[in-house]
């Protein structure tokens, strides 16, 4: 026997019960799959949303902070700075190479709603380990069609981070950040304002692509008709989404749009009854002219289509003219489809008679939120070093360490993406952080995308903090101040084990060290359920994090700059293997990061970056030292010997990871300033640049690497590990 | 005096092109692919690099088929500069102003990469103050030049390597008179320290002084 409606569309006994107390009657076929999917968690967040609230999202740079389709922060000259990060999980698993190009379509119409020109991508990946076929076939696919997308929309993709892992053999991440660039007091919000003007949808025409979610919709118990079930998958069409930005772009600017707002998951259903709700004020669409791309759409199906490359406006009487011509010189279909009304409803009509009508609020302010259980898992101890074998031939490990695809170059990744256009990257991929000069100013911004996932697994609430203060190391490394940033939360069901707890405290975590460096959470998103019967994913809270420099061409770089310089190490927290990329796992503690010791750091690298004393700066993270010193004297081929005088084990101190450590170079007369500058900052010589080898002394033992056999290695183990 | 940059829908790479004849003291103004001739006082064009019509059919197929071409053809029969860069190369390849193709990458990727060019002839009005190698960046899918190559006036060639693939390492040609030259690096993302290379300037400033 069948299962109810409302439940095959995923709502529970309880929340259907709700929708008739909601609206005082029972609801409409299309009213209850609207219902299902606005109090979905992807729309609602109704497993997330309390927890949320934890986040710091204030500061007197914010000019708009979460609830908005993106973030936005003052930088000066006139400009704002929009971002968001975006996951597009599921999608990506199902079918990659679409998958994770509508990912990018999505993200850039979020940012495109403010009103503001894309000007970066950045995607944060993570799949099963590449000796897997499956994903080997993900990664490639959905690396193609990141690039596909975003390279023939003209957005740069300047950066991101990709680590491969057994756990997400069955649930691969495919997560990513926009950032645009508006003038301030033009920024547009997706909030209906005045009744009477009128709803345009401009853009692609509506198909029933993308109707996954509710894939239950062509099914005959609800269209009464024997039609077969269409393929869900969204459709990518770049060369329609940059059409859809340079139109909309024109028509901000002149003024034509009272509100804007992208048409993402959920379709027309979510895009008009949040910008109702918001505005306070009703909708009423009729739905016969949505142009369709085929004939015989039910209601509920024009009303829940993902179909892509689709933008709903707000537009006086007066201007809709105006919106019309613009969008027929770029070849795009502009349809008003509705007006705003004053009732607070969201009213849809369909062949002449009224098919949907329910208060807005109740599909968006009204959807139900649930507390997760909060139960703690033990936090496992450091693994006793006696433990863990000692390497043989420290050398050799040195080199192994540096083939592995998650330490290696990803050139083969980036030098598939445009990471150029638009002739304001400063500073390309590879690097700690993307640097790209704010366009029409001399301002650099600077941007990262962290986390610490094994971290986040052991010790949640120490990987949360850890995951905040890489992202921050990471653009104080190039020289910019930590400035903004936004979130995507990737866990497993939050329902089950200790999930929920693990989420809380991550949340927790993170909060914690974005107070202590003053950096607000603008935006954010979550994708949870990323789980199969064998695996969970690690907890994976993505940051995304920019900062600002004052002059884009001073940033630093991580490649050492000639010879005869000192190498200093910045911080000196303590140090582990656990949970780092040498072990590869997640079953001892690693280091609880010292938030106030780290913020310190970064803050002294910002300032002597800015004070022109440094000649390269790179963080210690993946890998240990070993691997940062190698990749510094990679990038110009210049080495360096470094001594490591700690007492440690030889394998710790090489590979060991935390301490919040950053290792930089300056010429030798720059180092007294550099030490006054620190303090009580801890900050030690460790050695000098020069040669062609990159040699560690570690006590007794010692370590040693041609920088050619370095690039050897280095650049080919990813291509090597696709073939 | 003005370089006429023509903009079709997917164009890219056009705002960069104006930038960069403004960065030479030039005045730049764009031109639509809907329109029939060329701004007044046209003196040069550039048509940018992008995914014009998203590529459809084939990269540039449409493009040079597009109203605006019929006067940029005129300009370039009556000796006028026309530099196309990129997708503009592909579009004057399919215009039949400069020989040969532009086929798939042998990576069958699309490839960002710097790389360094020799100047093979030093003889167009493009490249008579060009000495030396040019480091200039690439950015393409469908970037590999084919034709014969002793039948073409090779202007650009890759040193060293030859990362898409071209016959005879070619990443850029001219027209016989030499007033025509498409290629497949970017020079408009050469022109500034900030960028990392200034080298595409020697290109640009034929441009502004025509």
């Amino acid at each position: 026997m069948s299962q109810p409606l409302h439940r095959q569309l995923g709502l529970t006994d309880a929340e259907n019960d709700r929708i008739p107390e909601l609206i005082g009657r029972a609801p409409s076929d299309a009213e209850l799959v609207m219902f299902s999917l606005m109090w979905s968690e992807h729309c609602s967040y109704k497993h997330s949303r309390p927890l949320l609230r934890r986040f710091p999202t204030e500061g007197p740079h914010v000019v708009q902070g979460p609830g908005e389709n993106a973030g936005a922060i003052d930088v000066g000259d006139g400009l704002a700075i929009a971002l968001k990060i975006e996951s597009h999980n599921h999608p990506s698993a199902v079918e990659p190479f679409e998958g994770a190009a509508t990912g990018v379509g999505g993200i850039v119409r979020d940012i495109l709603a403010l009103g503001a020109r894309p000007i970066a991508l950045l995607d944060s990946l993570r799949f099963g380990r590449l000796d897997s076929a499956r994903s080997r076939h993900l990664f490639t696919r959905a690396v193609a069609g990141i690039g596909h997308y975003g390279n023939c929309i003209g957005v740069p993709t300047v950066g991101g981070e990709v680590s491969f892992d057994d756990r997400y053999e069955d649930s691969c991440l495919v997560n990513a950040m926009c950032i645009g660039v508006v003038p301030a007091g033009a920024m547009l919000k997706a909030q209906a304002r005045t009744p009477g003007n009128h709803l345009v949808l401009i853009g692609n025409r509506t198909g029933r692509d993308g109707i996954g979610g509710a894939s239950v919709l062509a099914s005959a118990e609800l269209s009464h008709d024997d039609e077969d079930k269409r393929p869900s998958v969204q459709v990518s069409d770049p060369f329609t989404e940059r059409k859809l930005m340079d139109c909309c772009l024109e028509l901000a600017a002149a003024g034509a749009f009272v509100a804007l707002q992208d048409l993402g998951a959920a379709g027309l259903t979510s895009a008009a009854s949040e910008m109702a709700s918001k505005g306070g004020v009703g909708i009423d669409v009729d739905l016969d002219l949505v142009p369709l791309r085929e004939q015989g759409m039910a209601p509920a199906e024009i009303l829940v289509s993902e179909s892509q490359e689709r933008m709903l406006a707000e537009v006086a009487p007066e201007r809709l003219d105006e919106v019309v011509e613009r969008c027929r010189r770029w070849e795009l279909d502009a349809t008003a489809i509705g007006v705003i009304t004053t009732t607070g409803n969201f009213t849809a009509r369909h062949g002449g008679a009224i098919v949907v009508d329910i208060p807005a609020a109740a599909l968006t302010d009204d959807a139900p939120t649930y507390a997760v259980p909060v139960d703690p898992a033990p936090t496992p101890a450091p693994t006793p070093l006696d433990r863990i074998p000692m390497p043989r031939d420290l050398s050799a490990a040195w080199m192994e360490l540096l083939g592995r695809p998650n330490v290696a170059s990803k050139r083969w990744i980036y030098e598939r993406y445009d990471h150029l256009v638009g002739a304001n990257t400063a500073r390309r991929p590879g690097g700690d952080a993307a640097v790209i000069r704010i366009p029409g100013t001399g301002t650099g911004l600077a941007i990262t995308t962290d986390c610490a996932e094994r971290h986040c697994e052991a010790d949640p609430l120490g990987g949360g903090a850890a995951t905040v203060l890489e992202a921050a190391r990471n653009l104080a490394c190039v020289g910019a101040r930590p400035a903004a940033a936004t979130d995507c939360l990737n866990f497993p069901n939050p329902e089950k084990g200790a999930t929920g707890w693990r989420l809380q405290q991550v949340i927790e975590g993170m909060s914690l060290a974005l107070e202590a460096l003053d950096v607000p959470i603008v935006s954010g998103n979550v994708s949870l359920y990323n789980e199969s019967p064998e695996r969970l994913i690690y907890p994976t809270p993505v940051v995304g994090m920019v900062g600002l420099m004052a002059d884009a061409s001073a940033s630093v770089g991580e490649g050492f700059t000639g010879p005869g310089d000192l190498v200093v190490q910045i911080g000196s927290g303590p140090v582990r293997l656990d949970a780092g990329e040498w072990l590869g796992d997640a079953t001892g503690a690693p280091p609880a990061p010292d938030i106030a010791a780290e913020v310190a750091v970064i803050d002294l690298v910002v300032r002597a970056a800015t004070a022109g004393l440094l000649q390269s700066a790179h963080d210690v993270s993946g890998g240990g030292i070993a691997v940062t010193l190698a990749e510094s004297a990679l990038a110009h081929g210049i080495g360096c010997e470094v001594s490591l005088p700690t007492g440690r084990r030889p394998d710790e101190d090489m590979f060991g990871e935390g301490g919040g450590r950053i290792i930089v170079s300056c010429h030798p007369e720059h180092l007294d300033q550099l030490r006054e500058m620190a303090g009580t900052v801890p900050i030690a010589q460790i050695g000098t640049t020069g040669g062609r080898t990159v040699t560690l002394r570690m006590g007794e033992a010692g370590a040693e690497l041609h920088v050619e056999q370095i690039r050897d290695t280095f650049e080919s183990a990813l291509p090597k590990a696709l073939t | 005096m003005s370089v006429a940059v023509v903009r079709f829908p997917g164009s890219l790479d056009h705002d960069s092109a104006v930038r960069a004849v403004h960065g030479l003291g030039g005045t730049a103004e764009l031109a639509w692919h809907d329109d029939r001739a060329l701004p007044a006082g046209t003196t040069a064009v550039v048509i940018p690099g992008g995914f014009s019509y998203g590529d459809h059919l084939r990269p540039g197929a449409i493009a040079s088929r597009s109203p605006i071409m019929r006067a940029v053809v005129d300009h370039a029969n009556a000796g006028g500069l026309v530099l196309g860069i990129c997708n503009g190369f592909q579009v004057l390849c399919e215009a039949g102003l400069l020989p040969g193709a532009l086929r798939p990458n042998a990576t069958l990727s699309f490839v960002c990469r710097q790389v360094t060019l020799e100047v093979s002839d030093g003889g167009t009005p493009f490249t008579e103050t060009a000495s030396g190698p040019l480091s200039i960046p690439i950015k393409n899918h469908d970037g590999a030049w084919y034709g014969d190559p002793d039948r073409a006036r090779v202007v650009l060639r890759y040193q060293g390597e030859n990362p898409l693939g071209a016959v005879d390492r070619v990443a850029g040609v001219a027209n016989e008179a030499g007033n025509v030259m498409g290629l497949m690096p970017h020079p408009e993302e050469a022109v500034d320290p900030l960028l990392g290379s200034v080298d595409g300037c020697v290109l640009f400033r034929p441009l502004v002084a025509a």
